[in-house]
């Protein structure tokens, strides 16, 4: 008799799991304020009209390497990933990513536009659906610049009128940009110039005159701390780190918009899920870049939805009620000079410039 | 009883000989030690042992090129790389039914990224010339030289086919060349262009920051040691819970620590100001280079030198010194020639277990290195999670593993194994 109960719970427990794991799925994330946008905008209201429940797992930092390893060990436990876009690059060409038929798989804008033309440029990939444009851009401590705030990028390269320390990211990717931009190159012809040794060499002269002044970061969070610590005056980060810096604490920060480098953020499916979860994930996907709940995760972050029709939708901050619409890195007052990440150029370039700069930063 | 059975084999009870049954029981004994162990046994081969074999044979597996590419491998048997000449039309054709079958397989972009870790433009060249060449006809199309050159004109490069040609060997020493500073070309071993050297140094600089480590938290550990290993039960417990305290507290929140206190706006440079001692324009630069990250990192390694050498100072037999010292012998020798030998395998357990701890660390040198500061295992995580050349990757690790062999090996050689003790 005791045993038959044992079993019959045990089995009930089986059944429960299973239909528990049935309405589950595992988004992974960047964490922090991003994925409490997502919770937000995306998540909540879609357990809200489904029932399924989303685990979230803040791993997106080393999506790629572990969705490789999942991949070869025939396991993959997520459903939805979120990376940026040259990392979504990277999954599609080693087959870890679901290729996305975009008109079909993703919503309409409310005037009927296609998903294709509605997004526009920025589907850079086959496997990737944007969300967000984010902005790498620089910010400065406006009570150590005196009365002469600086309005263009080349400041940064400008130790006469602005002495002390500026934060620059650990990797060539943006700083070849801006050191070849302020060494005299056209805007045009930046991406032809380094292609070339000879253009790498340029831009690593370029920034060897700011060397000794520079604090390397790999943390998106170093540069507001380092701007909030009065380490450096002025530093390059996401935007919306910025913003928050600003707007939520107040720092005596100020944005430097100019040149600042486009990327794109988004959604990317795992290869290999057994044809139910895809089957789920694509209709999670379908929710969560529609026009409206693009438009809604502005009211949490400061980064510009990815779909042209979302863009008058963007209302006010949550919390802070100030108008969100001048804070997005695509504000045309804003995006007077801007880069987009050259996906296809650093795709090809990034392992063997990467080894020059590691070799230039070690010497 | 007979003088035979006297110089026969000596019998057990059962009759048979002894040394047969000897040898039983003692294999049985043996297999069941065997099975008492084999959960434990088991458990290390598949989660330790197996994955470090397999992630060590990708530093030469590199089956991806004749794999996808298996028609034109074979031809490019019979072209002549040192020729200058372009392919004849057969291999385009081989080359144009592979592309096909793997594109079909999503498997040539896989490759492009392979090979653009050779040749840079190779990924984009495979990705871009995989949307038309999809749409070609492997019979019905040919011939395919010119049509593929008119696809991407890199197909009409010859270096562009050496490389694939070079590269084409199922297994290959070019990640540990890679490893190395040098790379594999259709001309043999080269060194890398001056500008891209950097792994020999980091390698260098590994160790050497190691060793300096190592070094200085034998220096500051000793002194501690000694004095929890002397004091009273009641005080050296106290004295414990500090030197623990910082043990149990997350790594990322002590180097963080380190951050605060060290940065040029930090807690030292802040007082050093106030009292003076530093002018405001002249703050000292303590964090973000080498010294910075020889401060974090003993800092956290120290508890692993403090336990052992603790625990074998405990076990040094005080009478041992009082002897000495009532034969005359002064408190320096008393300490040289009778304590510290004694306390030797403390320092050989504890120097072992820092440094090998250290020539891994990765998180902190990232944190507060700078860079100057930053040690191999940085670059090995950048193979792993961003440029996904796990090939190059595991290539270093294999390299890292049989520096900590070899040092291991010179360790036993000088100061030998058995001098090593953990309590």
């Amino acid at each position: 008799m005791k045993i038959t109960k044992t079993t019959l719970m045990a089995s009930a427990i089986v059944a429960v799991a299973g239909a528990a794991s049935a309405e589950e799925m595992t988004i992974v994330s960047w964490g922090g304020a991003y994925s409490k946008s997502q919770l937000k905008a995306y998540h909540e209201p879609y357990s809200e009209k489904t029932g399924v429940t989303i685990l979230n797992d803040d791993s997106s930092a080393e999506a790629v390497a572990k969705l490789r390893a999942m991949n070869e060990a025939g396991n993959v436990t997520w459903d939805v990933v979120d990376v940026v876009a040259a990392d979504a690059i990277r999954l599609c060409d080693e087959g870890l990513a679901l290729e996305i038929d975009f008109d079909t798989q993703l919503a309409p804008a409310p005037d009927g536009t296609s998903a294709s033309d509605d997004f526009g440029d920025l589907l850079v990939s086959d496997c990737f659906i944007p969300q967000i444009v984010y902005s790498t851009t620089f910010g400065y401590r406006t009570d150590l610049v005196g009365d002469n705030p600086p309005t263009e990028i080349c400041a940064v390269f400008d130790l006469e009128n602005y002495p002390g320390k500026r934060s620059l990211e650990k990797r060539p990717i943006n700083n070849m940009e801006w050191a070849l931009l302020c060494d005299g190159v056209a805007k045009d012809d930046v991406y032809d110039v380094l292609a070339t040794p000879e253009g790498q060499d340029q831009a690593l002269a370029k920034l060897d005159t700011i060397k000794d002044s520079v604090v390397w970061w790999s943390a998106g969070a170093d540069t507001p701390q380092l701007l909030a610590d009065g380490e450096v005056i002025m530093g390059s980060t996401y935007n919306g780190r910025l913003f928050s810096v600003i707007e939520e604490q107040k720092q005596p920060v100020a944005m430097l918009w100019d040149a600042q480098v486009f990327d794109l953020d988004g959604w990317i499916i795992p290869a290999g899920l057994s044809e139910e979860r895809q089957q789920r994930a694509l209709d999670y996907i379908m929710f969560a870049t529609d026009t409206q709940r693009l438009a809604d995760q502005a009211k949490y972050i400061s980064y510009g939805p990815a779909r042209a029709s979302s863009a008058p939708l963007v209302g006010q901050h949550a919390d802070l009620g100030i108008d969100m619409a001048p804070h997005m890195p695509t504000d045309p007052e804003n995006a007077k000079n801007t880069f987009l990440y050259n996906y296809e150029f650093w795709a090809d370039y990034r392992d063997d410039i990467d080894a020059k700069f590691q070799a230039w930063l070690a010497k | 009883m007979t003088d035979a059975t006297q110089s026969g084999p000596m019998l057990a009870a059962d009759g048979t000989p002894l040394k047969k049954s000897l040898a039983r029981s003692l294999r049985r004994r043996k297999l069941r030690a065997l099975a008492l162990i084999a959960p434990l046994l088991l458990f290390v081969l598949l989660s330790f042992v197996i994955p470090i074999v397999s992630m060590l044979f990708r530093s030469v597996e590199n089956g991806i090129v004749s794999q996808t590419l298996p028609l034109t491998v074979v031809e490019l048997q019979n072209w002549d790389a040192e020729s200058g000449e372009l392919p004849d039309e057969a291999l385009y054709a081989a080359f144009a039914k592979d592309m096909v079958a793997a594109i079909d397989a999503k498997e040539h972009t896989k490759l492009g990224s392979r090979l653009n870790y050779e040749q840079t433009g190779m990924s984009s060249m495979f990705r871009q010339s995989g949307r038309k060449i999809k749409r070609l006809d492997p019979e019905a199309d040919a011939p395919f030289k010119e049509k593929l050159i008119e696809i991407h004109d890199g197909w009409g490069d010859v270096n562009i086919w050496r490389v694939i040609k070079t590269h084409a060997v199922p297994i290959t020493n070019g990640y540990f060349l890679n490893a190395v500073d040098m790379q594999r070309t259709p001309e043999g071993a080269q060194a890398q262009p001056e500008d891209k050297r950097i792994l020999i140094k980091l390698f260098g600089r590994t160790l050497f920051m190691s060793l300096i480590i190592t070094g200085s938290c034998i220096l500051l550990a000793y002194p501690i040691s000694y004095l929890l290993a002397n004091l009273p039960m009641r005080v050296s417990n106290m004295l414990m819970i500090l030197v623990l305290l910082p043990f149990w507290t997350s790594l990322l929140v002590r180097t963080s620590a380190w951050k605060v206190m060290l940065q040029q706006q930090g807690v030292i440079n802040e007082t050093l100001v106030w009292l003076g001692f530093v002018a405001d324009d002249a703050r000292l630069v303590i964090i973000n280079n080498q010294f910075g990250t020889i401060i974090a990192m003993t800092h956290i390694l120290l508890p692993f030198m403090i336990l052992p050498m603790y625990s074998v100072m405990q076990t040094i037999p005080p009478t041992y010194t009082r002897a000495a010292k009532s034969m005359g012998a002064t408190n320096w020798t008393t300490f040289w020639r009778i304590y510290f030998p004694q306390s030797i395998p403390g320092i050989g357990a504890g120097s072992i277990l820092v440094f090998i701890l250290a020539i891994g660390y990765y998180i902190t040198p990232e944190i507060v290195g700078g860079t100057k500061g930053v040690f191999i295992s940085n670059r090995i995580a950048y193979h792993i999670s961003s440029s996904l050349n796990w090939g190059l990757a595991a290539a270093l690790g294999t390299i890292l593993l049989a520096v900590v062999l070899l040092l291991y090996w010179c360790y036993d050689k000088i100061v030998g194994i058995d001098n090593v003790k953990l309590g």
